[in-house]
């Protein structure tokens, strides 16, 4: 029995409530990380451009440990670490929010830092000659062309960061892939569903590459 | 109004200025020139503290702009500053422009804001322009624009770094003639310029800095007549010749 003969796509019609259920964790892992990593990391950011000696120090440890280490080895340390810390479970998908977040503001803050040393410093002098104090400077001035200009490249970032949430499958949170394991294993066609799942993947992660391009040529305009 | 008492400044080893001395009366106008990389523009940007400076003192309106305990942002509201690459938010339309200082600095609210942001634009010829962004206009009217942001905190005095060496040669009179204006009506003005004719209609002194020092300081008549240094004839007959 060859594989093409076998295959049979009738399964995913039944179990499209179930992926989808899984693909709405994904999306809300990849907003929440993505909102939450960007904030993080602007201010991880501001940090390690700061003139304060040990938080810029601080700041800097933070990136490279993060960035040095396997995502996957993060998402399992602090799924098994943190229960032992705090003496009661997380569950799985608390633990993924909370990891992919502190993660992705790692790789966030780099970008930020990249958009704030974009801006040409005579904005900061603009902004202080007007009697503007840093953070006023920072929230009016500085951050809103450091992330226009890097708008496209936080997207960029956001694609990577969509399709790591599938790692979280090794915790046995429920995501689009874990969702597509299990159906695969109910109707025991596992090549339907995970050949099914690529193309989601897939889909959305092009058209937000689409958006990239279109954003970029926008920016390029303004500038 | 500005004083400048034997101020002196250092990038690493380098000395950029040393020992600079002057001061600025209330509606006197002080053109500074000299040739590039002479100080005048650190000068300036030292004046407001844009520029940080190791020895010597500068007093605007009385209070010391070195001293540790002055509030710069409360200093700065009231010194207007025009740069040589005009430096308006490009992110803001004209309008926002022009009331961003007033509404996040002076806490003024944004209807007076807006309304003292446009008069000063009307002021300045380019009323219509209020819902453009600063990459929709030519260099000269961005200029106009940064002029008029300045004035729109009602500055005590005015600082301009080079405010025409960015402009294409026609745009260089439309910002000048605000500038005379300004100096007619009798606004405290300090003005780092190569713009000899602007000097000769307005200042009422001309200091020539040369090599991180000020060479010579006169009232405009002594200067363009007989100015003293050798360096400054120099200097004079190279920028007056054509």
């Amino acid at each position: 029995m060859s594989f093409f003969t076998s295959f049979d796509p009738s399964v995913i019609a039944p179990s499209l409530p179930f992926l989808w259920s899984g693909l709405l964790f994904t999306l809300k892992l990849t907003l929440f990380a993505m909102s939450g990593g960007i904030v993080l990391g602007t201010l991880l950011a501001l940090a390690r451009l700061s003139s304060i000696g040990p938080l810029s120090l601080a700041a800097t440890w933070y990136v490279n440990l993060m960035r040095s280490i396997p995502l996957l080895m993060v998402i399992l340390w602090f799924f098994l670490v943190i229960p032992l810390i705090t003496g009661k479970p997380l569950g799985a998908e608390n633990s993924a929010l909370i990891t992919f977040t502190l993660f992705e503001a790692a790789y966030y803050s780099e970008i930020m830092r990249a958009g704030i040393q974009s801006v040409p410093r005579g904005q900061a002098w603009a902004g202080q000659a007007l009697g503007m104090n840093y953070r006023q400077i920072m929230a009016h001035i500085v951050l809103p062309q450091a992330f226009r200009n890097m708008l496209p490249v936080l997207l960029t970032q956001t694609i990577i960061l969509f399709q790591d949430t599938s790692l979280v499958y090794a915790i046995g949170a429920k995501d689009l892939l874990k969702a597509a394991e299990i159906a695969g294993k109910n109707y025991n066609r596992p090549v339907e569903m995970y050949l099914f799942v690529a193309l989601i993947y897939f889909v959305i992660c092009f058209a937000l590459s689409r958006l990239v391009k279109r954003l970029q040529a926008r920016i390029a305009i303004i500038r | 109004m500005i004083e400048i008492r034997n101020v002196s400044k250092w990038y690493g080893q380098f000395q950029v200025l040393t020992d600079c001395s002057t001061s600025i009366r209330k509606g006197e106008v002080v053109v500074v020139c000299g040739p590039s990389g002479s100080g005048k523009s650190t000068l300036i940007k030292c004046v407001n503290a844009l520029e940080p400076f190791q020895q010597g003192e500068i007093t605007v309106d009385g209070i010391s702009v070195g001293a540790r305990g002055t509030n710069l942002p409360k200093l700065r509201a009231h010194v207007g500053m025009v740069f040589q690459h005009f430096e308006l938010f490009p992110h803001l339309s004209i309008a926002d422009n022009l009331t961003i200082g007033q509404t996040k600095v002076l806490g003024r609210s944004r209807d007076e804001a807006t309304e003292r942001g446009l008069k000063l634009l009307d002021r300045v010829g380019l009323k219509s322009q209020a819902a453009k962004f600063p990459g929709q206009l030519s260099g000269g009217q961005q200029q106009r624009v940064a002029i008029a942001r300045a004035l729109a905190m009602d500055p005590i005095c005015m600082l301009f770094d080079e405010p025409t060496s960015a402009l294409d040669p026609e745009m260089i009179n439309e910002v000048l003639d605000v500038m005379v204006e300004l100096a007619t009506e009798g606004m405290t003005m300090m003005v780092v310029t190569h713009e000899m004719g602007f000097a000769r209609k307005v200042a009422h002194r001309v200091i020539f800095m040369d090599q991180g020092r000020i060479v010579e300081d006169a009232g405009k008549e002594a200067f363009f007549g007989t100015p003293r240094s050798e360096r400054a004839q120099l200097f004079l007959s190279k920028i007056l010749s054509h």
